[in-house]
């Protein structure tokens, strides 16, 4: 009976699957979203440090637009009336007395940005790892030169646009930040006083300044780098990703785990615990209370002022420069022009080339899609490590002051300290690296007994282990370009 | 083997009950005032739990990372190459027969360009003088605290030391200027710069040479000023001549005086440029 009145039966389809054939009914996108769907990425954790920079990007994003709701880019002269107690009555700029209002009057509004705040710096550190990754690893070797120098681009714009954001809010702290800035853009020789006056509309501080630093932290730079990101990944999927050697894993072929459901998981799971993470930081350890700071007084300044962890390196540097300049038939190049301008010149100009100088070194033009392990590559390894001991010397710099009272020192003579630590420390790092390298390789034999590893008692041992340490570079070319497919 | 799948799959599911909860936790706190703490650790065990069941459940119950893919070869062959090589060169050879409107095609481009590069200079006006002077150069003015009042010589102590500005300058980032009272027979300066202190005051830019921060530390018994940023420091007594770190100059001297009233006037500008050093500074 009620079979009867039932209507026919008709298999329903689920919306979104009606939804994709209409899309594939106008896009034709089924063979291309399957190509995508199949597509293998390898797994190793070192390969998620880009991906935490991606996500914490992400996370600015979403925390940036809701604090560009609140915040007032303006130098309008206000008094402060807000519930901070101890700023009511204070002659502050509208940006400020904005910045302390979305703290304290917007409700969740200190909690967003202070997780914009951390994913910032967290988004500059997973950036410089994932660089230090790239380089220990060799993964910027050919083909991957172009996304190598797309990837330093990034690295460059995001120490830009965290400057500019933290420089929007015209407490004590940023402004003195922007003088230094200016500063240093006045030092750059014949054209430094026009390029800061047309950025700065006029002499520091300009009532352009906030506004236009607004329009680059909130617009411009965010465009440009989602845009750049955009092609890193495009460049990514393109060249496919490198993997690590092991079982079954050639140069001509990825081994991993497909985009779905796998990967997808995985990436979308890292997601989430980026931004927990980055909620956790933001919720319960206080970043830039902007409060403490007070307003920017162009007389003030706070001792003990460091910038966020990206400009430690360049503070240290300016810190550290002898006092020496250059003068002759009354012109200069004063002396904030080599620490501020040459010196970041000559790191990125290096840092975009090292693909291109290391490819010349070696004489290794061949593609390589395999990744070296650092200690097999003890000569780059080790000028990985002196190098990043020279920038964080230089980071410690940054914070000469502060030492100088933790370990009751004269500044003087942390100034000498660091000096001779800066230039000493990178070779005997080096050097250590390189040493750790080849013990490393040793351990690393098949069959290496536990005497090998002690230095001296290794090499009577067999003779063929000997010419293995003089010559590792040479010999690692014929099973790295064994596999390589040749036209 | 089954129940290890059962307690996997508890696992995932705790993780995203933990995370729903949390949500409504997070939804509640924020009802309820708002608490940046409590937000903060919802939001990290919401977040949180999503991303850990997401993981948990790709690592035990989806496919491990054991599917191989053929590279392929990612330069197109010789064929495509010279394929290209010939659509392209056919379009050129189409444009190159109407040379005379490729060359007035690329100039229009570039005119338009340069001319499109003027507007910028509307960002700011040519740096001229401005950097040079301050406004203490209209001559003869009093010199006034941060709470306005003028300053009698009197009013400063020896060790002593204030920050003033020119009359109706209190704002100017580029005139904050240190007035210093020490012993006038410790004082070695030049005849010249003695004529512009007053009584053992002597008045030097606050702006430090390196980078233009406020040299606000005064260690008064070594009469040295020390700059907070990178430590550059000053000896008073000396011309303000920079005895250690970054800086290279000394900070410049403002030529003090006594007006009838017998308030501190300066007499003229610094004696140099303010603050950090530029291109055409001694120009």
């Amino acid at each position: 009976m009620t079979a009867r009145r039932r209507r026919p039966h008709r298999p329903r389809t689920p919306l979104t699957r009606s939804t994709a054939r209409w899309l594939d009914n106008r896009l034709g996108a089924a063979g291309f979203a399957r190509k995508a769907l199949d597509k293998v990425f390898p797994d190793h954790w070192s390969f998620y440090l880009g991906e935490i920079a991606l996500w914490s990007f992400v996370v600015l994003l979403l925390t940036g637009v809701y604090l560009t709701m609140f915040f007032e880019a303006s130098t309008q002269e206000v008094v402060y009336r807000g519930s901070y107690e101890a700023l009511r009555g204070v002659e502050m700029s509208k940006a400020y007395e904005s910045a302390l209002d979305l703290s304290f009057e917007v409700r969740a509004g200190l909690v967003m940005r202070q997780i914009h705040h951390w994913a910032a710096l967290v988004f500059v550190a997973a950036t410089t790892v994932h660089l230090a990754r790239v380089f220990f690893t060799g993964a910027f070797r050919r083909p991957r030169e172009l996304n190598w120098m797309v990837g330093v681009t990034l690295l460059i714009l995001a120490i830009v646009e965290g400057f500019a954001g933290y420089s929007l809010v015209d407490d004590q702290l940023s402004g003195t930040g922007l003088r230094i800035a200016y500063n240093i853009a006045i030092s750059i020789p014949v054209a430094g006083t026009w390029l800061a006056s047309l950025f700065f509309g006029g002499e520091f501080p300009g009532d352009q300044t906030i506004n236009r630093l607004f329009v680059i932290h909130i617009l411009l730079l965010p465009a440009v780098i989602a845009t750049v990101i955009g092609v890193h990944l495009a460049i990514l999927v393109r060249q496919k990703h490198t993997q690590f050697p092991g079982p079954g894993r050639r140069e001509d072929n990825v081994v991993g785990e497909r985009v779905w459901p796998t990967f997808a998981a995985k990436g979308l799971g890292m997601f989430f615990l980026t931004g927990a993470v980055l909620s956790l930081l933001g919720g319960v350890f206080q970043i830039n209370p902007i409060w403490l700071y007070g307003p920017y007084r162009p007389a003030d300044v706070s001792s003990a002022s460091q910038p966020d962890w990206y400009m430690g390196w360049l503070d240290g540097a300016l810190r550290l420069m002898p006092n020496w300049e250059i003068r002759a038939w009354g012109f200069e190049i004063p002396n904030p022009f080599f620490p501020g301008v040459l010196l970041p010149g000559i790191t990125f100009t290096l840092l975009f080339l090292w693909p291109f100088l290391e490819a010349r070194f070696t004489k290794d033009r061949e593609p390589h899609h395999l990744l070296d392990r650092p200690r097999d590559r003890p000569l780059r390894t080790a000028l990985g490590v002196s190098t990043m001991t020279f920038y964080t010397v230089l980071f410690f710099a940054g914070a000469s002051d502060v030492l100088a009272i933790t370990f009751d020192l004269s500044v003087n003579r942390v100034f000498l300290i660091l000096r001779v630590l800066l230039f000493g420390l990178p070779p005997l790092s080096g050097w250590l690296a390189f040493r750790l390298c080849k013990e490393l390789q040793v351990w690393d034999r098949p069959g290496a007994s536990e005497e090998a590893t002690v230095p001296g008692v290794r090499a009577p041992t067999s003779g063929e282990e000997v010419r293995r340490e003089i010559a590792p570079e040479d010999e690692r070319e014929e099973p790295a370009s064994a596999g390589v497919p040749r036209r | 083997m089954r129940a290890r799948d059962t307690r996997g799959e508890a696992f995932v599911a705790g993780a995203f009950i933990i995370s729903i909860v949390a949500a409504l936790g997070l939804a509640v706190v924020y009802i309820a005032g708002g608490q940046t703490q409590l937000e903060g650790v919802f939001l990290f065990l919401a977040l949180g739990g999503i991303g850990v069941g997401l993981v948990a459940w790709a690592k035990r119950f989806m496919p491990a990372g054991e599917e191989t893919e053929e590279r392929g070869r990612l330069e197109s062959t010789e064929e495509e190459v010279a394929a290209f090589t010939a659509d392209f060169e056919a379009g050129e050879r189409l444009l190159g027969r109407r040379s005379l409107l490729v060359k007035l095609a690329v100039g229009a481009f570039g005119a338009l360009g340069l001319a499109l590069l003027f507007p910028v200079r509307s960002l700011g006006p040519r740096p001229g003088r401005g950097l040079k002077t301050t406004a203490y150069a209209q001559g003869p003015i009093r010199v006034v605290t941060e709470d306005g009042r003028f300053v009698r010589p009197a009013e400063l102590a020896e060790g002593g030391l204030a920050t003033v500005w020119p009359e109706g300058h209190r704002a100017s980032a580029e005139a904050p200027t240190l007035l210093l009272r020490v012993d006038e027979r410790e004082l070695d300066l030049p005849d010249d710069k003695m004529e512009g202190t007053v009584d053992g005051i002597v008045a030097y830019s606050k702006l430090c040479t390196h980078t233009g921060c406020p040299v606000g530390l005064y260690q008064q018994a070594e009469k040295l000023l020390l700059c907070p940023c990178h430590q550059s420091t000053f000896d008073v007594l000396d011309g303000a001549r920079p005895v250690f770190g970054p800086a290279a100059r000394p900070l410049p001297q403002l030529p003090l005086g006594v007006d009838d009233e017998g308030y501190l006037i300066a007499t003229g500008d610094f004696d140099g440029p303010v603050g950090g050093g530029f291109w055409d500074r001694e120009r």
